[in-house]
């Protein structure tokens, strides 16, 4: 009897693996991507759409990914991510700073759905929060435009005075001033993620004002075909932009979002899924830089260096002495700046032409 | 005005002599009908499921609670608006401005709200409402002011001032009124509860703002269809001379409308500022100032129109993005679809006021 009733246990727990295994089998994980732009926005969103193919292609038929284009910041993301929650997605990535109230909101109404903000400063049990130091590829592009440039003047064009876009901005100086201290920098602001025709117009009239080299902290591709139709250089912002410039572009900054959503997917589905807060850059491979292209072999040499020695720790882009506009000195010699400095950045560093707005 | 245009060779627009109240009515029910047979088209060429298409667009929202309350959210702002505009429109008063008057109304009331951050009283919310009104209806007045004492085009410096608002709001979030917790990202502090209109149904986002919809679109139209003044506002939109003749004052008019339209759609802002968003952010309207504009039209300038053009409006925002979520269509079906409306509605109106005629000379306009 004793031996019956035990088989019949065994039995029992067999067969409820064998189901749940089944189960698991069909019931495949559905995750969600809100998209800030449209996916052929050729910069930030095409790259987190390119992260959510890397989903696709590594965990196949274990998950069904959905995504939603051009969600506007504010109450119409609340209900998009509400939406993907209560459709029975587990993961949702939301990829836009923007989008940050509205996703703790939503978690808050569905604790057993893992969430992902990108950029964002406040995380929750379910809320997880990820960015990366575009900084460091910003610094590397300021030395090659260090190098390259003859009026030693570069155009910026720039979406909204965040402390990531002026980080990015002290970033890309520091690293021209490196190698030539005479450089400077013109901001011009287009209060816009994505919007190529205003983006296309400050860049001509950077241009117009005398710089050289062009950048940007905006999403399309514009402002660098405005430099190479002005036989200008510059740099290709999120994706690698040569394609619509291949003689302006030296290089570009490549977001690199696709092992992340790999890792973070697989985590949600095997359970080990934690709230944390990630800010990677080179070393971990969420910042890429493209082919350095169109420009001498030195100083091809010595942007290859400097991405090296930023990998290895051995430089960090903001490394004192940091003096800011009015000469203050910000950042002591011999030090580097604290997170708290990088996170918060709202001041411009010396030879950053007019002033922050504020 | 009525004059012939040359189409064809031989075909010509003539003005219909008399034109059909019956069919201006049903014009906009018809551009409806046949922008969803353009979408079946669309969407067996995109080779999707044309029905399923278009189920998951324009009923799958309505089949669930979340989904009505949803739609109603996004159609007040769109009510409250086009239902002050449709009052200007109605008098010729050409308020294109209602995205600043929107924003003044967030900046105004959201800016209340702030102030009143740490005070715990029921008052709180009147106040902010009411200042919230009041900013959209200040910066209503700007454009009434220059069009009644320098007879400045109303639709230019009421447009340009939608700039300057949107601008305004900006500088405040990016500046003074930036989150001291923030790390200096632009948002405002989160308001606190006492600021925000209350919750009408349990686990939604149903505010109290969708009921002030409501009730200005039953005010409105006693105003347009009972009182004086209503009467005056359409005397003076379809026969300005004879108003004139009758010694309506039309300065007094253009106040009034720019007043109006001005005042809900700073109530639009504030009731969607203190409703759904919480808190005021660089930019608190995806453009509902200007499709507020769409709706009035598409509503006929009549206030119960307004009322259905808005919810249909919010339905094809919602529709686009669970059409994106269920079926993948792309967002820009929703654009379409807006897009293909409008050039419906356009065209059935045109075929409503004018009719072709077969003439080999063109015999020239016609006076009245």
């Amino acid at each position: 009897m004793r031996i019956k009733s035990f088989l019949r246990e065994i039995l029992a727990v067999f067969s409820i693996a064998a189901l749940s295994c089944v189960g698991v089998a069909n019931a495949e994980t559905k995750v969600g991507f809100v998209y800030v732009g449209p996916i052929g926005d050729h910069g930030w969103t095409y790259r987190h759409n390119v992260g959510r193919l890397a989903v696709e292609k590594a965990l196949g038929t274990q998950i069904k990914t959905t995504f939603v284009e051009s969600v506007k910041e504010g109450p119409d993301s609340e209900r998009v991510i509400r939406q993907l929650a209560s459709t029975g997605h587990k993961v949702i990535y939301t990829t836009s700073f923007g989008f940050m109230n509205p996703t703790l909101k939503v978690a808050k109404k569905f604790p057993n759905v893992r969430f992902e903000h990108a950029t964002g400063y406040k995380q929750s049990k379910n809320v997880g929060t990820y960015s990366a130091r575009f900084y460091e590829g910003r610094y590397i592009a300021g030395v090659i435009a260090g190098k390259v440039s003859k009026t030693n003047k570069i155009g910026y064009v720039a979406s909204f005075p965040i402390p990531e876009v002026v980080r990015g901005i002290n970033a890309f100086l520091l690293g021209a001033r490196s190698v030539n201290p005479e450089m400077i920098i013109s901001v011009v602001w287009v209060n816009s993620w994505y919007d190529p025709g205003k983006e296309g117009d400050a860049a001509k009239a950077l241009i117009d004002q005398g710089a050289d080299i062009i950048s940007q902290h905006t999403d399309s591709p514009a402002p660098l075909q405005v430099a190479e139709n002005r036989g200008v250089k510059g740099f290709g912002q999120a994706s690698d932009m040569i394609k619509f410039a291949p003689k302006a572009q030296l290089s570009a900054i490549v977001n690199n979002w696709d092992n992340y959503y790999v890792e973070r997917t697989k985590a949600a589905i095997d359970g080990s899924w934690k709230s944390q807060d990630v800010w990677y850059g080179l070393k971990e491979g969420m910042v890429k830089m493209a082919p350095y292209t169109n420009m001498s072999d030195d100083v091809q040499a010595l942007a290859k260096k400097t991405e090296e020695a930023i990998r290895s720790g051995a430089l960090h882009p903001f490394s004192g002495p940091i003096k800011d506009q009015t000469g203050k000195i910000v950042v002591e010699a011999g030090k580097v700046a604290d997170a708290g400095m990088l996170l918060g950045m709202n001041f411009y560093v010396e030879g950053v032409q007019g002033s922050l707005p504020k | 005005m009525s004059q012939s245009f040359r189409f064809f060779p031989k075909f010509v627009l003539e003005p219909r002599l008399e034109v059909s109240g019956q069919w201006m009515i049903l014009s906009p029910i018809i551009a409806i009908i046949l922008t969803l047979f353009s979408g079946i088209i669309i969407f067996s060429l995109l080779g999707k499921d044309p029905f399923l298409a278009l189920y998951t667009f324009f009923v799958q929202p309505l089949t669930t609670m979340f989904g009505i309350t949803e739609l109603l959210v996004k159609g007040t702002p769109l009510v409250l608006i086009g239902v002050g505009l449709a009052i200007g429109f109605k008098a010729n008063v050409w308020n294109i401005g209602a995205e600043g008057q929107f924003t003044m109304g967030a900046v105004f009331g959201g800016g209340t709200a702030l102030l009143c951050q740490h005070m715990e009283s029921i008052l709180v919310l009147p106040l902010v409402l009411v200042l919230g009104t009041l900013g959209g209806i200040l910066w209503g007045a700007i454009p009434a002011f220059l069009k009644t004492r320098f007879n400045a085009n109303e639709i230019l410096t009421s447009l340009m001032l939608s700039y300057v608002a949107v601008l305004w709001l900006s500088y405040l979030v990016h500046g003074p009124w930036r989150d001291p917790a923030g790390f200096n990202f632009p948002e405002s502090q989160l308001f606190s509860d006492y600021a925000m209109l209350p919750i009408l149904i349990e686990n939604s986002r149903l505010n109290l703002g969708a009921l002030f919809a409501i009730l200005v679109v039953l005010a409105a139209w006693i105003l347009m269809a009972r009182t004086i003044i209503g009467f005056q506002l359409r005397v003076v939109g379809l026969a300005p001379r004879a108003a004139h003749y009758a010694g309506f004052k039309q300065s007094g008019l253009i106040w009034l409308s720019f007043l109006i339209s001005g005042g809900l759609a700073g109530l639009a802002g504030i009731a969607e500022v203190s409703g759904t968003i919480g808190q005021l952010l660089p930019s608190v309207s995806p453009g509902y100032g200007f499709t507020a504009i769409i709706v009035a039209f598409l509503g006929r300038l009549h206030p119960v129109g307004v009322l259905f053009a808005g919810l249909i409006m919010a339905l094809s925002y919602i529709g686009g993005e669970n059409a994106q979520i269920e079926i993948g269509l792309p967002a820009a079906v929703t654009g379409l679809f807006q897009g293909i409306l409008l050039f419906f509605l356009l065209a059935c109106d045109v075929l409503v006021r004018y009719r072709f005629s077969h003439r080999s000379v063109l015999t020239g306009g016609r006076c009245e």
